[in-house]
């Protein structure tokens, strides 16, 4: 079931209406744009499950009611591949923690379809703002994956130019960033563009502060912003109940714009609900709220030991439901991928990690006097002050040596 | 319970099951303080043996962790707030400044707020950004709080049931990187004043004063600077506010010259308050003026910088034969 806007049924807004009207001529055309979330029709309907579904754990296509996606067999391998390697990125990351390469990694382990799904659903002049677990929604804009390495091998804060692919540096601080993608989306909406901002946050963000703030902004200024929310299940060691009593997505309503479940290890749900939110946006009908309901089948980073708080049965039932395997059930079903398909597949994986392995190793240490860099865009005395005393402390060592 | 040795993580641990078992308005909380025994282990434990309506794991909300620490605190409890790293104490910033800092006084004293924050600060532990950061010149600014931090396993027992029997807001700062340092525990000892200041080394020469993370590196530069025959005093202030000026005074009037050292940045750090006070206080006895060694003014560097940014070995001896060669 979608949650029903208040300020929808209060006051039907002009494109609410729209899509309603659209929806009962029963075109194609008109299902998709009845895509968008959250109506009070998706509400109502009493058929719609809790959570969107498109593609079953055995690999099986479900209809739904308010959502659907059209693939080609080409398609369906694209996703199937940008989840592939983006898995095998991760996979590789975590080793060069294991071996001293980074200091630390959050891997994104069973997420790869919430981050694919929602990642491919956009344009490239949607922006998007991550946590510091979105690797699958950076590849999909583009970013090289060996930038976001930096950051956790501690050479930089955020190896890469946010405004190249439109991919905000991560961000630590949790929640932080939504106020950030709904300040954004804000300007997007005084500058009179198309583009959708996708705020990326978790279970456990959500109970913070910046997260609910966010909401009343993006409501009161009905700023063209996405909040997905992966739900994985855990903020660390704490389980989704330490958080919320109601499902997170319910939450939207009482802001006043749509919120919608998916099956966040559906990579074509997450693609259809993402798409239709997105398009909500960009058409100026306002946030929506989309909890991708998925689960983080790794630790929370490489520091932690989730032996210490959850038990194996949770996990291996979650396994059942991996992302990967289902959308190659799916493709062996309708013969949608050769074995030649599948081998050349596993030799780029094999290459990206190779990639991502020399590249780490050739990455070099910043330069002592990088830290005096770039506090300031209009400098400070103080700065230059500092920079060379310290440049003078260095030289005092040199001069030892030299003697 | 006999004197033990163990790490300063260890004796916080220790320090808190014995608060929780003799008060039973104890309350621990924060995130991931349960089942985990928090990021860094100290609540480990806790609510295995005291359960979950005193070992509380909270919603992700730094900001609800302090408001609702002070409401438990009106109701008469005595919330130790766990905040997991430096970091991320800004979203409960405005409850400590705006709230839990003045009620007393608003309240002319009929209001009490025994609140304990607990945050694992400073650097030298690789991590990524906010996790290494000493924001506490931030907190010693605001009257109403009281500030302290220990650099050793005892103190870190001791000072921790003494804030917690403490009827202010205290900030609890323990040193991250020195949670695994090992040291002598003995519960039944009795300990000397919280915010007293501690002479750690005795020396003739100069007075390097330090706190929690930056007293190992202190004691480190005495021994080398001991070995080129200079002679260094070396205090634990272990607490910042207040702090303990008398001993600072004390020993500069023996040795003439002070070096303050802390991971904080040196602009408006708490070793200019020193500076200013001991220069006011000490002047006819000072040799040379009051030098400063620590962060500086820029973001905390990413990892593999560390190292020089941090007021390291080096740079606390630089400070001192400069300070010698007035
Ligand atoms: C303000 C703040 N408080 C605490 C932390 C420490 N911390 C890092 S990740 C995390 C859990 C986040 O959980 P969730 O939002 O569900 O995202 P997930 O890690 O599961 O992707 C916590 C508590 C932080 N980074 N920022
Ligand atoms: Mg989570």
């Amino acid at each position: 079931m979608t949650v029903e806007s208040t300020a929808a049924r209060g006051k039907p807004r002009r494109a609410a209406a729209q899509r309603t009207a659209a929806k009962k001529t029963g075109t194609k055309q008109a299902a998709k744009t009845a895509a968008a979330p959250g109506t009070a029709q998706a509400g109502q309907s009493a058929q719609a499950p809790e959570m969107v579904q498109l593609l079953t754990p055995e690999g099986e296509r479900v209809e739904h009611p308010d959502y659907a996606v059209e693939t080609t067999p080409g398609q369906l391998r694209d996703l199937y591949r940008d989840m592939v390697l983006t898995r095998r990125f991760d996979a590789e990351a975590t080793a060069l923690q294991r071996q001293g390469e980074l200091g630390l990694w959050p891997s994104l382990l069973g997420q790869e379809a919430a981050q694919i799904g929602s990642g491919r659903a956009l344009r490239d002049s949607d922006y998007v703002f991550p946590t510091y677990r979105e690797h699958g929604v950076a590849w999909c804009r583009g970013v090289d994956p060996t930038l976001l390495l930096g950051m956790f091998r501690g050479v930089n804060h955020g190896g890469w130019d946010p405004n190249s692919n439109n991919f905000h540096l991560y961000t630590i601080v949790i929640g932080a960033q939504t106020l950030h993608a709904t300040g954004y989306a804000m300007g997007v909406a005084k500058d009179g563009a198309d583009t959708a901002v996708v705020a990326y946050f978790g279970d456990g963000a959500s109970s913070q502060g910046d997260v609910a703030e966010a909401f009343t902004f993006a409501a009161v200024y009905n700023a063209p912003v996405v909040f997905f929310c992966q739900n994985n299940q855990w903020a660390i060691s704490e389980p989704i109940e330490r958080q919320t009593r109601v499902p997170l997505y319910q939450r939207a309503a009482g802001y006043g714009f749509p919120g919608i479940r998916v099956d966040g290890n559906d990579v074509l749900a997450v693609l259809a609900v993402t798409r239709a939110a997105a398009e909500h946006a960009r058409t100026g009908q306002g946030p929506t709220l989309v909890e991708a309901f998925t689960y983080r089948m790794g630790a929370h980073t490489t520091s932690d030991d989730p032996t210490r708080y959850r038990d194996k049965e949770e996990l291996a039932a979650w396994e059942g439901k991996d992302p990967i395997l289902r959308l190659r059930r799916l493709l062996e079903r309708e013969s949608a991928a050769d074995e030649a398909f599948f081998a050349d597949l596993d030799a780029e994986s094999d290459a990206l990690a190779k990639r991502v392995r020399e590249s780490i190793r050739t990455m070099p240490d910043p330069d002592g006097m990088a830290m005096f860099e770039h506090t300031y865009a209009d400098g400070h005395t103080l700065v230059d002050e500092e920079r060379a005393q310290y440049a003078t402390y260095l030289a005092s060592f040199a001069d030892h040596e030299g003697n | 319970m006999a004197a033990e040795k163990m790490a300063l993580a260890k004796a916080l641990t220790s320090s808190l099951r014995t608060a929780l078992d003799s008060d039973p308005k104890v309350l621990v909380m924060g995130e991931d303080v349960g089942k985990l025994g928090g990021v860094f282990r100290v609540t480990d434990g806790l609510q295995k043996d005291f359960g979950e309506e005193r070992v509380i794991d909270t919603p992700l909300a730094e900001s609800g962790i302090i408001g609702t620490a002070i409401g438990l605190a009106l109701r008469g409890y005595r919330p130790v707030a766990e905040i997991q790293f430096d970091g991320f104490v800004f979203p409960a910033y405005d409850q400590i400044v705006t709230q839990l800092a003045k009620m007393h006084a608003r309240s002319l004293g009929t209001v009490k707020l025994p609140v304990v924050i607990r945050i694992p600060y400073g650097g030298g532990i690789g991590a990524v950004e906010h996790h290494s950061e000493s924001p506490e010149s931030l907190f010693a600014h605001v009257a109403g709080l009281k500030i302290v931090t220990p650099s050793d396993a005892s103190d870190a027992f001791w000072m921790l049931r003494q804030a917690i029997e403490c009827d202010d807001p205290v900030i609890f700062l323990e040193p991250k990187a020195r949670y695994w340092e090992k040291g002598e525990v003995d519960p039944s000892g009795i300990p000397g004043p919280l915010h007293a200041a501690r002479v750690v080394r005795e020396g003739r020469d100069l007075t390097l004063a330090a706190y929690g993370p930056s007293v190992k590196t202190c004691l480190a530069a005495a021994a080398a600077a001991e070995e080129d025959g200079t002679s260094l005093e070396v205090l634990d202030l272990r607490s910042v506010s207040p702090i303990d000026f008398d001993a600072i005074q004390r020993s500069v009037e023996r040795t003439r010259r002070l070096v303050v050292v802390h991971e904080a940045p040196v602009f408006f750090g708490s070793g200019a308050e020193v500076a200013a006070r001991i220069t006011e206080r000490c002047f006819y006895h000072l040799e040379a003026p009051v030098l400063r060694v620590g962060g500086f003014h820029a973001p905390y560097p990413p990892a593999r910088l560390e190292e020089e940014y941090l007021p390291g070995l080096d740079r606390v001896l630089d400070s001192v034969d400069r300070a010698l060669a007035y």
